[in-house]
């Protein structure tokens, strides 16, 4: 229903007695009143934030190396250059940790003897990679790698693509891993009763509902995975952050910075706000008519 | 105002539950029609009726679990349907059995039964966990209170479930469709307990499949069908010469 109609009753509907009629104007009034004091107390808290920062005695020293307009304002081009790089370099290690993810989450639910090479591999790699700081992976994949010399020269961007990928691949292969235990054995029972071999069984029964129960943890992951290629920046590929840093360097005001930090939100926020949209539908699904 | 007088009605009467005119829509689709019904202190009331007539989101509603799109219910004296009134404290005043039991899995069967008491009602553990144990000794499973409801059969679960919603002594026990998830062997041992709540005074209203059992246990049987009462009555009169053509019909294809 468009919100722009007016909610029309049914002609099978009977009016509303007085009762209903009370309670429909009981519930508005308190529907307001709650909008009212929502608004008041989140203007009494941002007006105690700002005035605890005005008060404070180092505010005109961090407001003039933090927050200088023109500063900021002179290093967007060049930031918003460099979160090309960042757009670029995420929409690759996506595509490659959803297929090394699922590779990885796969190996470790192989049943059978004959895979346990496959599975005890594919649990290494997740420990390790899982434990190990991203800043470290990006030093040995970024510095190590090419010290062998046996690709030649390649980008660092690349070699930061390669990191961020072997990290978040164990990530997400863990995540899809307990989406797949988490699908009811009678699924692949049935599935498997109806003559589907193990590998349909996964792809035609299994993941898709796998999928659907873990989406809010891998659209998390995604979320922290996009503020994560800003890291990329310490293996001397010029993103958004090393743009950022260029200035800073320049003018020692830290600015450019906070501007780096804003438009690593501004790119995350619409996908965190669909990830909140997609739980709570689904959430909306799962219990249907519950009023509690 | 026709409320009102709904409302000096039901404080005068010695009823349990009082329904009156509800009425409750999914979208454009009617599920309650405008309801009334009267459940009497002590008196086990049976809705019977086909799937999507209606049972379980009356019950649903009076638990509060679905909100009304127009009239009222009252418990004992108190309108429930009244945006100010508390759905907490009413709901902790109605006790419901689930058809799927709704056992609470990761906690011990003596600690399902014995929840509400402890923190709803703030009753000691120790006052509490006698008082559940004496419950559960009544349905012959006292030996089962330290285990895990998925060490218990079906059967065993829903007895479970029924102490569980006795335990805090409700005015009010709603049942919904308790036996429909069983195995037929096991239907006897839970209709026998809600016999021996009859016995024990409780106040019931229940939706059942079962017509044996609502010939057997019912004070009234109400007959619902697209959201409205059909028609109501003792057992007799129900099932041994029922008025309206509906109710003859819905009574005929289970071959009755």
């Amino acid at each position: 229903m468009s919100l722009l109609t007016p909610r029309r009753e049914p002609v099978d509907r009977p009016a509303p007695s007085a009762v209903e009629l009370e309670r429909r104007a009981y519930r508005r009034r308190a529907q307001i009143r709650s909008v009212v004091v929502g608004t008041a107390s989140t203007l009494a808290f941002a007006g105690a934030v700002v005035l605890a920062l005005r008060l404070s005695p180092g505010w005109e020293d961090v407001k003039s190396s933090f927050f200088d307009v023109s500063i900021g304002l002179d290093a967007l081009p060049a930031i918003l250059d460099g979160l090309w790089l960042n757009i670029r370099v995420l929409v690759v290690a996506t595509v490659a940790v959803a297929i090394v993810g699922s590779a990885l989450a796969l190996a470790r639910t192989l049943r059978g003897p004959v895979f346990a090479p496959v599975r005890l591999a594919a649990a290494a790699y997740t420990d390790i990679f899982r434990g190990m700081p991203l800043l470290i992976v990006l030093y040995l994949v970024g510095f190590g790698v090419p010290g062998l010399n046996l690709f030649g020269r390649v980008p660092a961007e690349v070699w930061g693509t390669v990191a961020i990928t072997l990290t978040y691949s164990s990530y997400v292969a863990e995540v899809l891993r307990a989406g797949i235990e988490a699908v009811h054995p009678s699924q692949r029972l049935a599935a498997r009763s109806l003559g589907l071999s193990h590998g349909r069984t996964m792809r035609l029964v299994v993941l898709p509902q796998a999928v659907r129960k873990v989406t809010p943890a891998l659209m998390n992951d995604f979320v922290s995975m996009q503020k994560d290629v800003g890291l990329i920046s310490i293996l001397g590929a010029v993103d958004a952050i090393r743009s950022a840093q260029r200035v800073v360097t320049d003018t020692y005001n830290f600015t450019p910075y906070v501007v780096a930090g804003l438009v690593f939100v501004a790119l995350s926020w619409p996908l965190i706000r669909v990830s909140d949209w997609l739980s709570a539908r689904a959430r909306a699904r799962e219990q249907i008519g519950g009023a509690v | 105002m026709s409320s009102e007088a709904a409302a000096g009605a039901a404080a005068t009467r010695p009823t349990a539950l009082s329904v009156r005119g509800v009425r409750k829509y999914f979208g454009d689709h009617a599920v309650l029609q405008g309801i009334d019904l009267d459940v009497a202190e002590h008196e086990v009331v049976v809705l019977i009726g086909a799937s999507g007539s209606g049972k379980s989101t009356l019950l649903r509603t009076v638990n509060l679990l679905e909100p009304v799109d127009d009239g009222q219910i009252f418990l004992r004296e108190d309108d429930i349907t009244d945006p100010r009134a508390d759905p907490d404290a009413v709901r902790a005043r109605i006790g419901v059995v689930f058809q799927h039991y709704n056992l609470f899995p990761h906690l011990r069967v003596i600690d399902n039964v014995t929840l509400a008491s402890r923190k709803v009602f703030k009753v000691s553990k120790a006052e509490a966990e006698a008082k559940g144990l004496a419950l559960l000794e009544r349905i012959g499973l006292a030996d089962k209170a330290r285990s895990y409801p998925d060490r218990l059969s079906g059967g065993q679960q829903q007895r479970v479930a029924i102490v569980r919603a006795i335990a805090t002594d409700p005015e009010l026990l709603l049942l919904d469709e308790i036996t429909s998830a069983l195995d037929p062997v096991l239907v006897g041992e839970v209709l026998d307990l809600v016999r021996d709540l009859k016995e024990g005074g409780s106040t019931i209203l229940m939706a059942t499949h079962e017509m044996g059992f609502a010939r057997r246990v019912a004070d009234r049987v109400v007959f619902l069908a697209g959201g409205r009462i059909v028609e109501a009555g003792t057992p007799e009169q129900i099932f041994n010469a029922p008025e309206h053509a509906e109710t003859r019909e819905f009574l005929a294809r289970l071959h009755l």
